[in-house]
């Protein structure tokens, strides 16, 4: 299969099927990074993730039709307005749910995922009743369009590059918040012990409460990441939700590191795959892969230590 | 007080109940078309079955069962899409007597793990098998690493997934997203018409009521008692010298066997098979049938099933906006509010008013009490 081409030509199908790779990374990353805070760190299954992150990306939707409409002249920078307001509307939502819902679970981890299951549909169908039933797509601003020309026969779109630039952003805005900030010492000091957590002065329903709330957060401007690649619809959540869990879990559920390494490897095999055979082989090869290699060692790739 | 190893008495009540309620009312009451709903719902009432004793009783949530609804379903698919193609039925094709979508895919020949369907008794085999040894397998590799709780319920997810991508993947093979469709004759006997319908109904009751037995017992057997003690605290019974990796493995694939069995009758009675009853939209919704009836209680999980999917058709088929926010809002009521589902209300809130009410009656205040195991919820 490879007479058709020369050498040169094969580095330049590798390198660009890597950064198709990278850029479906970059998706898994953002959506896996809130799923990694919530299910790795809290323990509760979120199923309706990939609904707060269709959120994300409906909010983005608005916000381009808006500035369309009232500020054409100022078109080019609404993404990042966008961002913040996808964050501020999931994060929200999110904190909503936990307060309604979640709150009354944390004992029952299997039970959080049924309710969120049912959490999911209901949103599914407000978005259909609200949105319609049809994708959307937002307009890329001018300077969006395009792509980088490398070398002669190497070219990267900008949108792509953007997103993993934002991916990147964003990875080390969430890493800050957790180890380094006096809020993620609290997060992770009511993860490793509740009640001992409690008993030094930390509001844990409060930290529950927020943690929740930025997971879901993370999780909308994932979203809004999502809209510069694909088009949205009221179900497109949860083609992904799955992949999340898998990436998450994979990765060794409470470690950050091991949620980006794990991206990383599933994503990059499965585009290097593609080129290959057809997508949907590449994707159950993969995905045989990630199930074997856990059912090997269950604890994931990087495994926290912690007496139980 | 009628104890043995089946039921005890208020079991027996509610076995006869139910045999009443679907093999005389539900017949008489309804027209073909409705009974042949009922049928298919029924084939969801296997599966459901099979939750609770892996589910209610062992504490392991699948969310694949899916898959093993959908091997039991193809394999029984298999062979009566083997028989709708015979020969004569497919002289139109390029290649006749290999199935109408391997002609579309440009299969000359039929693949070899087709073959064996052309016998009902391998076919028959291979609808418990097949799934029963995949469950084993799956099995074996989690528990024995001591793999549990969320971990499994998202991997068996992913199995639900892969399974879904590789059906629809390999259209040739399988009749891709459309499903093997077009099932006439079963050994000769056309399913389709209206008598056979009927059969086909009272013949799906029956093997539930056998299914129903086989969980009765597993119940009150000494299997079903540590399947809880497990449930509960799984390593005190491991220290008890208990190997809690066979037990799991046990319920696991008896589980996969009973949703096995429904996914073949759906095969009989709706006369297709698709993915779309594989992936991990109806596993979830399969759980959602049990924690509706009450996952401790297998004549509620019947009755679960049955309400759920009765209350999916009339909405969806007045108020289809309505629908999703209906289910969603249930699953989200049953588990903030009532964890032991419809079984839970049954037992907390109407049980002991027949109870009292019996009493009063008898003028005896130290009637019969329940001795059923102590996880409680008495069946129906």
């Amino acid at each position: 299969m490879f007479g058709d081409y020369s050498l040169g030509d094969l580095g330049s199908i590798f390198v660009m099927q890597g950064f198709a790779g990278l850029i479906l990374f970059s998706v898994y990353v953002l959506m896996a990074l809130g799923l990694a805070i919530i299910f790795g760190q809290m323990g509760v299954i979120n199923m309706a993730h990939g609904e707060f992150m269709i959120l994300g990306a409906y909010v983005t939707w608005m916000t381009s039709n808006l500035f369309q409409t009232y500020m054409p002249g100022l078109f080019g920078g609404y993404f990042f307005l966008a961002m913040i307001l996808a964050f501020l509307a999931s994060g929200a939502l999110g904190m909503l749910v936990e307060w309604v819902l979640i709150r009354h679970l944390y004992k029952r981890p299997l039970d959080t995922l049924l309710a969120t299951w049912g959490l999911s549909l209901m949103l599914q169908q407000a978005y259909r009743s609200v949105f319609g039933a049809r994708e959307v797509g937002v307009e890329l601003p001018q300077w969006m369009l395009g792509s980088l020309q490398v070398t002669s026969s190497i070219e990267v779109p900008i949108n792509g590059v953007f997103v993993m630039c934002l991916t990147v952003l964003i990875t080390i805005g969430v890493a800050y918040v957790m180890f380094k900030s006096r809020w993620g010492r609290q997060v992770r000091a009511v993860v490793q012990n509740r009640i001992m957590a409690g008993a030094v002065g930390i509001n844990t329903e409060k930290v529950d409460r927020y943690t929740f709330g930025l997971g879901c957060g993370i999780a909308g401007v994932a979203g809004s990441a999502f809209t510069m690649i694909g088009s949205t619809g009221p179900t497109s959540g949860q083609l992904y939700i799955v992949d999340t869990f898998l990436v998450v879990v994979f990765g060794g559920a409470a470690s950050l590191l091991g949620t980006i390494a794990s991206a990383f490897s599933i994503s990059q095999t499965q585009s290097t795959l593609e080129f290959f055979m057809s997508g949907s082989m590449a994707k159950v090869l993969t995905l045989l892969a990630v199930v074997g290699i856990l059912m090997l060692r269950p604890q994931g790739l990087f495994a926290l230590k912690v007496r139980k | 007080m009628t104890d043995n190893r089946f039921f005890n008495r208020s079991e027996l009540i509610g076995i006869l109940v139910l045999a009443v309620f679907l093999v005389v009312v539900l017949p008489l009451t309804l027209d073909v078309f409705r009974l042949n709903l009922v049928a298919k719902y029924l084939t969801y009432a296997f599966v459901a079955l099979g939750l609770v004793i892996c589910w209610g009783y062992g504490g392991i949530l699948s969310l694949g069962q899916g898959v093993f609804f959908g091997l039991g379903g193809y394999c029984m698919a298999m062979f009566l899409k083997l028989e709708a193609s015979s020969v004569e039925n497919t002289k139109i094709q390029s290649t006749p007597g290999i199935p109408d979508f391997m002609d579309w895919n440009q299969l000359t020949a039929l693949p070899f793990f087709w073959k064996p369907f052309h016998s009902l008794t391998f076919t028959i085999a291979a609808i418990v098998l097949v799934p029963g040894i995949f469950a084993l397998i799956i099995g074996t590799a989690m528990f024995k690493r001591r793999v549990g709780g969320t971990y499994f319920a998202i991997i068996t997810q992913a199995v639900a997934a892969i399974l879904t991508i590789l059906i629809v993947g390999q259209q040739g093979y399988t009749g891709g997203i459309n499903g093997m469709t077009d099932l006439r004759t079963l050994k000769g006997w056309d399913i389709r018409p209206d008598h056979a319908k009927i059969m086909l109904y009272f013949f799906e009751v029956g093997c539930l009521f056998v299914c129903i037995m086989i969980a009765q017992f597993v119940r009150h057997a000494k299997l079903g008692r540590i399947l809880v003690a497990m449930r509960e605290k799984e390593d005190r019974v491991r220290f008890s010298g208990y190997s809690v990796a066979n037990f799991k493995i046990f319920a696991f694939s008896i589980a996969a066997m009973f949703a096995a069995i429904g996914g073949a009758m759906f095969a009989l009675n709706v006369g297709f098979m698709s993915p779309s009853f594989v992936g991990i939209v109806p596993s979830i919704e399969m759980v959602i049938y049990t924690a509706v009836g009450g996952r401790l209680s297998i004549l509620g999980a019947i009755y679960g099933t049955l309400l759920v999917n009765f209350a999916k058709t009339s909405l969806s088929e007045t108020f289809p906006e309505l629908w999703l926010f209906g289910l969603g809002g249930l699953f989200i009521a049953v588990v903030l509010a009532f964890p032991n589902g419809l079984a839970g209300i049954w037992s907390d809130y109407v049980q002991p008013r027949i109870d009292r009410l019996i009493a009063s009656r008898k003028r005896k205040p130290d009637g019969w009490t329940d001795s059923s195991v102590a996880d409680g919820a008495p069946a129906e």
